[in-house]
């Protein structure tokens, strides 16, 4: 039985995995064909099934019809994910600290309703956000720069960041806290050499969080830049014309897509452990 | 040079945690806070250590109000009922954790750490985590981290509480060494368990319902509790209180148990009065009878849970003896142990006079 049961569980993983990796293969195969190998007909194989091209590749790194400049935009969209969601976990930690350890109150409101607050910027659809978020930077000279991007995205990102490190916060013993002043410690020594050092899972869930949501924004990327400054994901999407270029879409997919397999490789590891086990039985 | 603690009060909200606590401590020596869950134990203890806002009162020493000194610079150790250790540091670095905090040079800090890991016997785990150790090791850790450093007093918030009975009692009796060896500083350690208070042999304060009970000697306090509520606090099992009278030369308690009055009543005015005896009090075998409501073997010891015309009573005797509920017992009273207490504020009128001390607790 457990030898069966074995049999169906790796099925069942190898049928998951099959599922999640074939878009990524069909992209890749697709990447290397032409116009007439994506229009043929299904093919799988290079050189069994059609004859494989670098076109689209080429394409990504070119100028001409039917190619973009990619570096730019990729670029663009790693500083813009890069600075938003650092200073959105450096900001959003320092607050759900506060959030979690303090008590704010002003009249009927607390704690909870400011952590609420925070979450409630992300419960309305974005479409609410466009146009104050156009006017504020319209103000500010700031449409269609690399700095207002990053404004708009820290408000986007901050509230993910407070959301999940005050949840994480509070699953820390208090007691580690007070020991910590009674060891010596002032409120900002305890939080940088005892809390800190034991809150990594949960920055690395928030930063993933923040680097995901913000590298793969589109909306906001594409309603707040026009010619200046563009973004991978618009740029990606601008590829598109009145034909569609599978292969070139495929090439920039993929291209838009590895630094968040490199992040999910490099943080892997922690996300497994438990590491505040011990804090407290 | 004491400690005194005038008017204190903590509430949150409507939640009144410690009302009005007039309190002195002594600057050196084990004073024992005991008192049942939600006493205010924890809350007293955060007071002292600067972790617990105060709506009002003063804890003065040599004419400086600690209220006012912030918890990283008031110079306390302080052990929890849960374990709590930095999981991110090994032993070594949790131990002396605190002696980097107050800048203490290497090899002070090498003296110090030796010596308190030898105390404690955790020198072979020094370089473990925390989450690597057995509970007893984890709170030895906490423990080292209370001790290493030079403090004006030490708290331990039921520190013996998570841990199982064999190394309850080994730490018991390794606490009172240490204790005794730290006669420069004050020792405040929070239970609900008597034996631990008799063992460590200090001041006692009991605390019920954020007020102060009782406060004293040890050993004036176990012969002496100031009302019904100490002698319940004090006393593992909980000292047996009934309702009763004198009347007619004799002590009723009940329609069924009554004896002759003991010497020690015999200035009593007839009047109601609720009587008190302990456990240990109570011997099987007897003209008295009940049923056993429960029987439960604790060690060497037997307690029994008895039902008498509707009351309860407890019994404890030494050895193992099986009963089943529902048993008729016969039992007898030692009627020169009881206590006579007030029948409606429950203040101590009589208590039974001390025997001879001849080393023993009792």
């Amino acid at each position: 039985m457990p030898r069966l049961f074995r049999i169906i569980k790796t099925a069942a993983i190898l049928g998951w995995s099959a599922f999640v990796i074939a878009p990524f293969l069909w992209a890749l195969t697709t990447s290397f064909k032409t116009a007439n190998g994506v229009t043929a007909g299904p093919t799988y194989l290079p050189y069994v099934d059609y004859e494989p091209s670098l076109a689209a590749w080429k394409g990504l790194f070119g100028s001409g019809a039917g190619s973009i400049d990619i570096v730019q935009p990729f670029a663009a969209s790693m500083i813009v994910t890069l600075s938003a969601s650092a200073i959105s976990l450096i900001l959003g930690t320092l607050a759900a600290y506060g959030l979690s350890r303090f008590v704010y109150k002003a009249g009927p409101i607390g704690n909870n309703d400011l952590t609420f607050f925070f979450v409630s910027q992300r419960i309305m659809p974005p479409v609410v956000l466009a146009i104050p978020f156009f006017l504020m930077l319209g103000f500010f000279g700031l449409l269609d720069t690399i700095l207002g991007l990053v404004i708009v995205y820290i408000a986007l990102l901050l509230p993910i960041a407070v959301w999940v490190m005050v949840d994480f916060f509070n699953n820390i013993p208090r007691e580690l806290d007070e020991t910590a002043m009674i060891d010596g410690c002032t409120p900002i020594e305890t939080f940088w050499r005892v809390i800190l050092p034991n809150s990594l899972p949960g920055l690395v869930v928030a930063g993933i969080f923040c680097i995901v949501f913000g590298w793969n924004d589109f909306f906001f990327a594409f309603t707040l830049t026009f010619t200046e400054t563009q973004l991978l994901p618009v740029a990606i999407v601008s590829l598109n014309s009145s034909v569609t270029p599978w292969w070139s879409l495929s090439a920039s997919a993929l291209v838009s897509v590895a630094p968040l397999i490199v992040v999910a490789f490099l943080v892997e590891r922690y996300l497994e452990k438990g590491s505040l086990a011990g804090a407290r039985k | 040079m004491t400690y005194a603690i005038r008017n204190l009060t903590v509430a949150d909200g409507n939640a009144i945690h410690l009302d009005g606590l007039d309190v002195e401590l002594p600057a050196s020596g084990v004073v024992t806070v005991i008192g049942r869950t939600l006493s205010g134990k924890t809350t007293f203890l955060k007071v002292l250590a600067g972790l617990q806002a105060v709506r009002s009162g003063s804890l003065v020493r040599d004419g400086v109000d600690l209220l006012n000194i912030p918890a990283w610079k008031r110079r306390v150790g302080m052990v929890y009922q849960q374990f709590v250790n930095y999981p991110h540091l090994n032993v070594r670095d949790n131990i002396v954790f605190p002696l980097r905090r107050a800048g203490c040079t290497p090899s002070e800090i090498e003296a110090k750490l030796t010596y308190v890991s030898d105390l404690l016997g955790l020198r072979p785990y020094l370089d473990r985590r925390p989450a690597e150790l057995s509970g007893g090791q984890q709170q030895r850790v906490a423990l080292a981290r209370a001790l290493v450093k030079d403090t004006d007093f030490l708290l331990l918030d039921e520190p013996l509480v998570n841990l199982d009975y064999k190394l309850r009692e080994q730490l018991r009796d390794e606490f009172r060494r240490i204790f005794r060896d730290s006669r420069d500083r004050l020792v405040v350690y929070a239970t609900t368990e008597p034996a631990e208070a008799m063992i460590l042999q200090g001041h006692i304060i009991i605390l019920h319902e954020g007020k102060v009970i009782q406060t004293g000697d040890y050993r004036d306090v176990f012969h002496y509790p100031a009302n019904t509520i100490a002698a319940q606090v004090f006393n593992d099992p909980p000292m047996n209180l009934l309702e009763g009278e004198i009347a007619g030369g004799r002590m009723i308690l009940g329609p069924s148990f009554e004896t002759p009055l003991p010497a020690h009543f015999s200035t009593l005015a007839p009047d109601r009065y609720t009587f008190g005896l302990r456990a240990t009090d109570l011997a099987l075998g007897g003209d008295f009878s009940a049923v056993v409501a429960l029987a439960e073997v604790n060690g060497s010891l037997t307690v029994l849970h008895l039902d008498l015309d509707g009351r309860n009573l407890v019994l404890e005797e030494e050895g193992v003896h099986l009963f089943q509920p529902g048993d008729r017992i016969g039992f007898t009273p030692d009627s020169a142990r009881f206590y006579a207490f007030d029948a409606t504020t429950g203040t101590l009128i009589a208590a039974p006079p001390r025997r001879s001390v001849s080393g023993q607790k009792d």
